[in-house]
């Protein structure tokens, strides 16, 4: 065909003609023509994360050089050192991980015990109050936020775990409770009728029956909120003002007040903050995606 | 029978106890006393003076409010329509049967894990005028230095183009969700009829996804609506107000300056914005939306 295709014009124009009808060849050019697509914006991904990790390990002189350096001449740990002298990011870490951890488990455990109350008791005013939570996922945060800000300050809360932990898991047990009812009304009665019969009560039917069936949807519920606070800056913004206490984009934050343009040691400072998360993400992938896009569901 | 039904009012209460005591607590209670804070001016140290509704009419004629609030519609609608057609592309590439779909979608969400500090602080880094990565980029297709945030003209497009980055790959993991409900029976007679890949895109996939379309369209209003993480550590709002937005406003009023009754009344504005938008779209979503 090569050949062909140097011997005249008008032939290499029907070639083509040829090569592009031919239906296996289209297929195969369309898969060539998404993938260069998508590679493209993949990298288009990848490369801010590449830049960051590039230049957390440079000098500071090679930082401000025009037309920029790819690599680091030489790949410099000081700037972590650096950071970490000045800056408590493993205790942020931990502040982070307690804060996330607790209000995962506590959606969890509120909006489980109240989807298993909505979905399966008959009791007085269900549906009324079933309602005012559905019109509670409304109100956007910021009309709550400023009362709870001066409510918190009233009962000395302000720079305590505390005031972290509860309006956060707060912020998510409306929509979780909604969730896990509408899963929670998919299963069978006859499952309870059973344990009913063997002489079960409420709790126990919650614990052994509902609880291990949903364990897929709680752990997309636990992700879902464990995301949420993990990268949450405005609560302990408000909230913490204790170096002591301050989660990591917190940390991140005012690590941003104190280095305004070394930002060989600020990339270093965001490497160490989007470390663990992304490690996790590699991890449990899946998780992750069904965890976040669960947001989308709220709507 | 009488004593079961009021057991199950006790057990029923019981069960949701951790539930009504927060909800009581971190919204009923908050959003009454958001009310009536409206009303007040109130600096949170001296006693709050009874204003009426002297915040909402501050709020009506203050020049910089309407800034903040052009702002925010502005980067609404420079963020919406772009993060969700960018989104649709992702998801319609990923969706054409392709080697390694999930090495791409683990790639394309990376920046939805990724915390908006960590993200907002390496743009700002790949935005500076003088050795940022993106002018160095842009010079290489003749592109001329551009001064991004520093700028008033530039740094809201700049924020907004950040936005999509981050976000594009969590909306089109859920248009990919949306693109598999999409029956392949009827791309295939439809492909027998002789229709090419874009007419069946248009006429065939394109309506069927609607309903996603729909929602998607919803909960990114509402989101840019109360954009503030990324406007707050690119920004800080600046410069001259460019990238000012509602929910920055209302920190600040709040939390720096110390206006409570007139950081409450913003918000309050803000939600009933959004909730007409809302009602807005659901009234109008049967002429366009189709649901089989």
């Amino acid at each position: 065909m090569a050949q062909r295709f140097e011997r005249s014009e008008n032939r290499a124009a029907m070639t083509i003609g040829y090569f592009l009808k031919s239906k296996r060849r289209y297929e195969i050019l369309t898969k060539l023509a998404t993938h260069v697509l998508l590679l493209l914006g993949a990298m288009t991904v990848f490369l801010p994360f590449f830049w960051m990790v590039s230049t957390s390990f440079k000098g500071l002189s090679e930082v401000f050089l025009f037309p920029p350096q790819w690599f680091p001449e030489q790949i410099l740990f000081t700037n972590y050192q650096q950071v970490l002298r000045t800056f408590p990011f493993f205790r942020f870490f931990l502040n982070s991980t307690f804060v996330s951890v607790t209000v995962a488990f506590g959606v969890i455990a509120s909006c489980a015990l109240g989807a298993y109350s909505f979905a399966r008791i008959q009791f007085w005013g269900r549906d009324v109050l079933f309602l005012l939570f559905l019109g509670t996922m409304m109100i956007p945060g910021q009309v709550t936020m400023i009362p709870v800000f001066i409510w918190m300050r009233e009962l000395g809360w302000i720079n305590t775990y505390q005031a972290l932990i509860f309006p956060q898991i707060q912020a998510a047990t409306p929509f979780g409770t909604f969730l896990l009812r509408q899963f929670f009304m998919t299963l069978p009665d006859s499952y309870e009728e059973a344990a009913i019969l063997d002489g079960a009560n409420r709790l126990q039917i919650f614990w052994t029956i509902f609880l291990p069936l949903s364990k897929p949807a709680l752990a997309t519920l636990g992700m879902f909120s464990f995301m949420g606070s993990w990268n949450n800056l405005l609560w302990p913004l408000i909230m913490i003002n204790s170096q002591r206490l301050m989660t990591l984009p917190l940390g991140l934050q005012t690590l941003q007040g104190q280095y305004t343009v070394q930002w060989n040691l600020l990339m270093a400072g965001t490497v160490l903050a989007v470390l663990p998360v992304l490690l996790c993400y590699f991890l449990a992938q899946r998780y992750f995606v069904e965890g976040i896009t669960l947001s989308g569901i709220k709507g | 029978m009488a004593t079961s039904r009021r057991r199950n009012n006790i057990t029923g209460v019981l069960f949701l106890l951790p539930n009504l005591v927060l909800l009581m607590a971190l919204t009923l209670f908050p959003v009454l006393y958001a009310f009536y804070l409206g009303f007040f001016q109130w600096d949170i140290i001296s006693e709050p003076v009874f204003v009426g509704l002297e915040n909402y009419l501050r709020l009506a004629r203050s020049e910089r409010f309407w800034q903040v609030l052009f702002n925010t519609v502005y980067y609404t609608v420079g963020t919406v329509p772009l993060q969700l057609f960018v989104a649709l592309i992702i998801a319609v590439l990923l969706n054409q049967g392709i080697r390694g779909k999930t090495a791409y979608r683990m790639v394309f969400f990376l920046p939805v894990v990724t915390s908006w500090v960590a993200v907002a602080l390496l743009f700002r880094w790949l935005y500076n005028p003088d050795f940022g990565l993106i002018n160095y980029v842009l010079s290489f297709v003749g592109i001329p230095p551009l001064p991004w945030l520093s700028s008033p003209g530039m740094a809201m497009p700049a924020v907004i183009l950040t936005n999509v980055w981050k976000s594009m790959g969590y909306f089109a993991v859920i248009f990919l969700a949306g693109l598999q409900g999409v029956p392949q029976e009827m791309l295939e007679s439809a492909s027998i009829d002789g229709a090419g890949p874009f007419r069946r895109f248009i006429n065939i996939t394109l309506p069927m996804l609607t309903p996603t379309l729909f929602f998607v369209i919803i909960i990114s209003i509402i989101q840019s609506f109360q954009v503030f993480e990324q406007v707050l550590v690119m920004t800080e709002g600046g410069p001259m107000d460019a990238t000012n937005v509602l929910v920055l406003h209302i920190y600040d009023n709040a939390f720096r300056w110390f206006r409570m009754g007139y950081a409450v009344s913003m918000a309050w504005t803000l939600f009933v914005v959004i909730f007409v938008l809302t009602l807005l779209q659901m009234k109008f979503q049967n002429r366009w939306v189709f649901y089989r």
